[in-house]
């Protein structure tokens, strides 16, 4: 990867070890992103590609055994998960989870003052946050009406999944981590997903990590690098063709 | 304690005379216990005709006769009712000098409420805020009359019960303990003996009231008092929206609390009743608090009339409390919106009762539990259909919250119908705030207390939103405070 050198490093994981319940899931991984970047993780069920999500994200239960996580110069272990958040870190939920009676306007705009507050920034007005969150989602064709619903109540897969774009969008994050945005979603689902991860992360000083089981989406969203995760460590990696060849071959021969 | 036996020798003598009046008796307080002589020295002390005191006294009779209710699900240490003290003129609070003579943890309280400064001043007792509190709030020179004079031209009576039973006595007469009998049960029986102040409302027929008596109320309601008495009444076709409490912390030296509150609502008339109440809970250990038996009801005497009571319970040791509606007249319409929250080790059994008599009669009923710590929360709720009472309508949901593994949630449901054509509908659902909520809203930017508030808003929602709009803000703010701590 000696072409990124001069770029900055996002983020970088050094022999990360974590386990839950006790169990060790993560076995010394290893993974650098510079900003400018779109990473593709893949691998089989049960290779730890959500914990590495959660780990990540701070979520409790998921505890590091050893090995390390800088996260744009600071030390991201060592900060809470709303604090990761304020951070730049997002994380895009497999499952989008379902908060009765707040709606997504307000869910947001309490979220996102929550992280300036954090940075030392002004809080937004209503008509301020209003303005960002009507542009987030007339680009992802999503209408208000929808972001005045409770957030992910009564949302179809492929809706929780747009919902979670349309937050990113408004958070405005440095780093994505998105964990399997693509299960559930029809191919136009799929489509304006991928637009939207292009169109709010694919900049010089955004970086993505995509995890995902299939090559699908990344017909869509074009990595820069493909690794492949098993058993708890990065087993290989390498450019877009490598997710071709898992397509073709299976995590079967490269686990091994 | 001979000042002690003059009052009362003087309060003796008073209460012969026609009007009990009697201006002479400096004693500030009653001596401690209760018996007859306690109430003729209140009654005394509030110069009150004579027809009230028999009145007291036949209360304080039946009193004696009754026991205290147990089938609540609290757990209380029997009371005694002989070791306390039944009538103290207001604390004189200490006068401070500024805001940083106050507590920090109240005044931290307040901030996160996002009450105003000046406010706060009032609310904590600083010396001379109170004019400038009222003035920097609404933004008039004399505000407390100018609120009069407009509720006096629409014709609204407003007063204080002491002075509604000497102004206003045959209204007074005519339905005091028509809706909540003397007799009705033990707390009720206390208060009627014993009752220090409360409010006394009459909209006229056909009038709306021209502003929420809450504006009004929550400026002045600085001393509550032990054993407070309401009676508000709606006259044909009118309206009134009324807030008791306040969210701001209520600290409190009596422990015991015993208000009754009556309305009465003629045809066409609504009454909209709202409360926040934020007594003292005690401490972690649950030592200290505020025991809250309040008995509310109201008589929807009149065809086409309504009430709504909508209460956000967040405060006090136990409390033991509910609202009812007694639905006689035609199409009457009966609500209760209820949010109850218990921390720590706070005991809460509340809930409603809607008894239906008349035809066409319809009662919605909401009740949200949010219990955290190692409390008990308890819904119990009545809806019975007498066998007059043609195409009822009921709808009740009840919705338990759980934060953590040492608290309890009870739903208590009793529902008699005798007359078939009634349409009764019940539904309850318990949940716990999952780790995944909290993660999410977290990892959204959300600190931990913050993400819990927001959850528990969002499960209180129906209900917070029947309050007035300055009030809901607040209570979502004290939803937060309430439960902190309550997670990790």
């Amino acid at each position: 990867m000696t072409r990124n050198d001069e770029r900055m490093r996002m983020l970088e994981i050094e022999n990360l070890q974590a386990e839950v319940a006790g169990t060790q899931i993560l076995k010394g991984l290893s993974l650098t992103l510079n900003a400018g970047e779109i990473h593709a993780i893949m691998g089989p069920n049960g290779a730890g590609k959500s914990t590495l999500t959660y780990t990540l994200g701070g979520r409790p239960g998921y505890e590091v055994t050893g090995g390390r996580a800088t996260f744009d110069g600071q030390d991201l272990l060592a900060l809470a998960p709303h604090e990761r958040a304020a951070a730049g870190l997002f994380l895009g939920f497999q499952y989008p989870v379902e908060i009765p009676g707040v709606s997504n306007v307000q869910f947001l705009r309490e979220a996102l003052n929550s992280q300036r507050k954090q940075r030392g920034e002004t809080p937004l007005t209503g008509g301020e946050f209003l303005k960002i969150a009507r542009a987030q989602a007339d680009a992802l064709g999503l209408s208000m009406d929808m972001l005045k619903r409770a957030v992910n109540v009564g949302f179809s897969g492929g809706e929780k999944k747009r919902n979670e774009m349309v937050q990113m969008g408004i958070l405005d994050p440095k780093l994505a981590i998105l964990d399997e945005t693509d299960s559930g979603l029809d191919i136009d689902a799929l489509r304006v997903v991928g637009d939207g991860i292009n169109r709010i992360m694919r900049k010089p000083d955004k970086a993505v990590l995509l995890i995902t089981h299939y090559q699908r989406l990344l017909d869509y969203v074009q990595p820069d690098f493909v690794h492949v995760l098993a058993v708890g460590r990065i087993v290989r990696s390498g450019g877009p063709e490598l997710a071709h060849e898992l397509e073709r071959e299976g995590y079967g021969a490269m686990a091994a | 304690m001979t000042k002690n036996a003059d009052a009362l020798a003087a309060a003796e003598k008073a209460s012969t005379y026609e009007w009990g009046f009697s201006s002479d008796i400096e004693q500030d307080f009653a001596p401690k216990g209760l018996s007859e002589d306690t109430v003729r020295f209140i009654s005394a002390k509030k110069n009150e005709p004579e027809w009230m005191l028999e009145w007291r006294l036949k209360a304080y009779r039946r009193w004696l006769d009754m026991e205290a209710p147990d089938w609540a699900k609290l757990d209380l240490a029997p009371i005694d009712y002989q070791d306390a003290y039944y009538y103290a003129a207001p604390k004189v609070k200490p006068k401070l000098g500024s805001l940083d003579e106050v507590d920090p943890e109240i005044l931290r309280v307040y901030e996160k409420l996002g009450i105003p400064i000046e406010e706060q001043k009032m609310l904590a007792g600083v010396e001379g805020a109170r004019k400038v509190a009222v003035d920097a709030v609404f933004d008039s020179v004399s505000v407390a009359t100018t609120f009069r004079a407009e509720l006096e031209s629409a014709g609204v009576i407003f007063r204080s019960i002491s002075e509604a039973i000497r102004e206003y006595p045959e209204l007074v007469k005519k339905w005091l303990g028509k809706v909540v009998p003397q007799n009705d049960n033990f707390f009720a029986a206390l208060n009627c003996a014993v009752f220090s102040d409360g409010t006394f409302v009459y909209i006229p027929e056909g009038v709306r009231c021209p502003m929420e008596l809450s504006t009004y109320f929550r400026i002045n309601a600085e001393n509550t008092g032990q054993f407070e008495r309401t009676l508000i009444i709606a006259d044909k076709g009118s309206y009134v929206s009324y807030l008791e409490g306040c969210t701001a912390p209520m600290r409190d030296e009596n422990q015991l609390h015993a208000a009754v509150v009556e309305l009465i609502v003629l045809d066409d008339a609504e009454i909209k009743y709202s409360t926040v109440q934020n007594w003292y809970p005690g401490d972690a250990d649950g030592k200290g608090g505020i025991y809250n038996f309040v008995t509310k009801r109201a008589l929807c005497q009149g065809k086409n009339s309504k009430v709504s009571w909508t209460q956000v319970e967040t405060g006090s040791a136990i409390t033991w409390k509910y609202p009812s509606c007694v639905l006689s007249g035609e199409n009457s319409v009966g609500e209760f919106y209820s949010v109850a929250v218990t921390n720590n080790r706070q005991q809460a059994d509340t809930g409603t009762k809607m008894i239906h008599l008349g035809k066409n009669t319809r009662s919605t009923i909401v009740s949200k539990g949010i219990s955290a710590g190692r409390s008990n929360n308890t819904y119990r709720g009545l809806v019975r259909v007498a066998a007059t009472a043609e195409n009822v309508r009921n709808f009740t949901q009840c919705d338990s919250l759980l934060l953590g593994h040492e608290c309890g949630a009870h739903t208590v449901p009793y529902i008699e119908v005798k007359n078939p054509s009634a349409q009764i509908e019940h539904e309850a659902t318990t949940s716990k705030i999952s780790d995944d909520q909290l993660f999410y809203a977290m990892q959204r930017g959300l600190g931990q207390e913050e993400a819990v508030a927001l959850i528990v808003n969002g499960f209180a929602k129906e209900v917070l939103q029947q309050l007035p709009m300055e009030f809901a803000i607040e209570a979502q703010k004290l939803l937060g405070i309430s439960l902190e701590g309550s997670v990790g």
